[in-house]
């Protein structure tokens, strides 16, 4: 039974990262006043990237750094386009989505049947053999412990440094920030291209961590879910990480209907991800002062100093 | 910009520098917003040149192949307004939407589920069949696309959820739904246990228009549905309060234009469109159910819609440059030995071009001089 709640922690913990590290980055991105949809697209590239350079080079560390190099790329192009040339970001964020599934579709063709060495768990000397909490706490994927930082880091950037609260500033109010001289555009480029990073390292997780090979869509939406956690978590980064692993939770609940013998289709069972996301999203929506409250005021719009 | 009037007329030759700077247009311009979908789309040529040099390909024997062969004869011409046909149909719904600026990304589901209701007709009655049967299936597709549609609207209207990302959720739960269908219930017992459906009989089929090819009524359907769009959106007061309430939501709502009216309204057309897409696919070339009716026409029509500019007409243009991608593919695929999916990395690179060539509607680009003091101005905190 004990065991039983370990190995059930330990998978919620699994399924759940990718959604915080690519919310975590989309949280960023979002607080400057700039929505990219392209998470998915930049995922599928940044694991595609890595799966491929893991395979290439046997090091799945350096297929990482490339995954997120790649998807920072990708991410540039969104930011050109919304940033320098105006482009409506609505617009911008689904092409990006539908040239990363395109692109990385296209390139990972040869590596779709490839076995690469994934990044196994990391047992921490010493402490991992304690009774357990041991195995509870201390015997997860490297890939666990550097999201759960990445939202501690992200939320002390944004609330508890002055360069946090510049971006925050031009979340709300690119006008004031500009008037004051704060370089809004240079400023929503950063925060575009770590969220671009973080859906990479996001994909490159599920490559050369999770499962690990290259599928076509291999990222099953999780993208777009990692997008509703955002709205979910009224862009603060302690409630992604709760929602992201209230979904890996609701992911697992399919595996374990499945291994209780329950009599159900596994298609209807892969829907609980989708229609979670659904209701998730409506019962934090249904009060919309929350929203306009917690929503960075100039979300969405884009910016010029002359408009 | 503020900057260079600080610095003043008496800065130092030496230190102004010319630098390109995005100016707004007094008026946008009418003339960028229809050339842009043109330079997008010359452009995609240009990329598919290079692309197909780079693989070491002869460029114009590739090109050849990608983009004239497959529509140099009256079969390709016709298989050309048969892929046209559901990304027309999907794309003019979804621009109903988009002018109103709701945001239905979701046409790749309500055109599964139109699948699925009109597939689900046909397999419940063929066997009675009769003139009604093809009507009723389309009905029952149209109902499907609708009522998968009207679900990001009630979510919308009555909780204030996304209907972007409730849309894009339930086009994974609809191609689920239909692989549960094709797998299970609906699975044709001498199929060979493959997962699909009984093939449909000769009455559940849409007649042929052209002898010789698969273009069928689904097309000269398409046609007509684009054509009474197009009259409701231009001359109906309905469409103009859409227009109105996607360009200016604030004198909409003191105009008494109801926003969730627009966004049922926005979202029911799309539904349609794209349902009636859906049983098109399978009343048409595909005859059956398979765990997959479409390869992401609900997505391509995105492109589609705004490529052709939100206009009906335009629409009609795009989606045959959007069908001719798709030919292409397989045209390279079989000619080439280069895989299907580079349709996908043009599909997105289209929409990329033309959000780019887009700028220029509302900007146009200027030289000024820029100087060192102006510059740094604008970066200090005053």
């Amino acid at each position: 039974m004990i065991d039983h709640v370990v190995t059930l922690v330990a998978l919620t913990l699994a399924a759940g990262t990718p959604l915080v590290l690519a919310g975590a980055g989309e949280l960023v991105t979002e607080r400057s006043g700039v929505l990219n949809l392209g998470v998915e697209g930049m995922m599928l590239v940044g694991a595609v990237i890595a799966f491929i350079v893991a395979a290439t080079t046997r090091s799945p560390w350096l297929g990482v750094a490339a995954g997120m190099l790649a998807a920072a790329g990708l991410s540039l192009v969104f930011a050109v386009l919304t940033l320098t040339l105006l482009a409506n970001q609505v617009a911008a964020g689904l092409a990006l989505s539908l040239f990363g599934v395109g692109l990385s579709a296209y390139v990972g063709l040869d590596y779709v049947s490839v076995v690469v060495e994934g990044i196994q768990p990391l047992a921490i000397p010493g402490v991992s053999d304690l009774p357990f909490f041991g195995k509870l706490l201390f015997a997860h994927s490297p890939f666990v412990y550097v999201s759960i930082a990445l939202i501690a880091l992200v939320q002390w950037f944004l609330f508890r440094t002055r360069a946090g609260l510049i971006l925050r500033a031009i979340g709300e109010s690119p006008d004031s920030a500009h008037a004051i001289g704060y370089p809004v555009i240079a400023i929503r480029y950063a925060a575009v291209l770590f969220g671009g990073a973080c859906a990479g390292l996001a994909g490159a997780y599920l490559a050369v961590a999770y499962t690990p090979l290259w599928t076509e869509g291999m990222t099953a939406g999780r993208g777009w879910i990692a997008l509703a956690l955002v709205v979910f978590a009224t862009w603060k980064p302690w409630r992604l990480l709760a929602g992201a692993y209230l979904f890996g939770a609701v992911t697992l609940a399919q595996f374990q209907a499945q291994a209780m013998g329950l009599a159900m289709p596994s298609q209807l069972l892969s829907m609980l991800p989708y229609v979670a996301t659904v209701v998730v999203l409506t019962l934090i929506s249904r009060d919309a002062a929350t929203i306009r409250l917690n929503a960075p005021a100039s979300l969405g719009r884009p910016y010029h100093p002359d408009v | 910009m503020s900057g260079a009037s600080i610095a003043g007329p008496r800065a130092p030759a030496s230190r102004v520098r010319l630098g390109f700077a995005l100016e707004p247009r007094p008026e946008p311009s009418r003339l960028m917003a229809w050339l842009s979908p043109v330079i997008a789309a010359a452009a995609i040529f240009v990329v598919g040149f290079a692309l197909f040099s780079g693989l070491g390909k002869n460029p114009f024997a590739a090109f050849y192949v990608f983009f004239v062969k497959p529509v140099d004869s009256l079969y390709g011409v016709a298989e050309l307004l048969l892929k046209a046909s559901p990304l027309m149909l999907c794309a003019v719904g979804l621009a109903a939407g988009y002018r109103a600026n709701v945001w239905n990304i979701g046409a790749e589901g309500q055109l599964t589920l139109g699948a699925v209701c009109g597939g689900g007709v046909a397999l419940a009655l063929q066997d009675q069949g009769g003139a009604w049967l093809l009507p009723a299936m389309l009905a029952a597709g149209v109902a499907g696309g609708m009522a998968w549609a009207a679900i990001p609207a009630w979510l919308k209207t009555r909780f204030n959820a996304n209907e972007i990302l409730v849309s894009l959720m339930l086009v994974y739960v609809a191609k689920l739904a239909l692989s549960w269908l094709v797998h299970g219930p609906w699975r044709d017992p001498e199929g060979f246990n493959f997962p699909q459906s009984k093939m449909f009989a000769d009455a559940a089929l849409l007649p042929m228009l052209v002898p010789g090819t698969r273009l069928n009524a689904g097309f000269a359907l398409a046609l007509i549905v684009v054509g009474l769009l197009w009259v409701f959106t231009r001359r109906s007061l309905v469409g103009f309060q859409m227009r109105v309430a996607g360009l200016a939501p604030a004198a909409a709502a003191y105009a008494g234009i109801s926003a969730s009216r627009t966004v049922w309204l926005g979202m029911l057309i799309g539904g349609a469109t794209a349902g009636l897409a859906g049983v098109g696919e399978a009343a048409g070339p595909i005859g059956q159910l398979l765990p997959s009716m479409s390869p992401g026409y609900g997505f391509a029509a995105i492109i589609v819609a705004f490529v052709g500019r939100l206009h009906p007409l335009g629409i009609v243009l795009a989606s045959l440059l959007m069908s001719l991608l798709y030919l292409g593919g397989e045209a390279a695929q079989i000619g080439l030995a280069l895989p299907s999916a580079i349709t996908g990395l043009f599909q997105g690179l289209l929409l990329f071009f033309l959000l780019a060539a887009d700028v220029f509607i509302d900007f146009r680009l200027r030289l000024r001089p820029r100087s060192a003091a102006a510059r740094r101005s604008r970066r200090r905190p005053a």
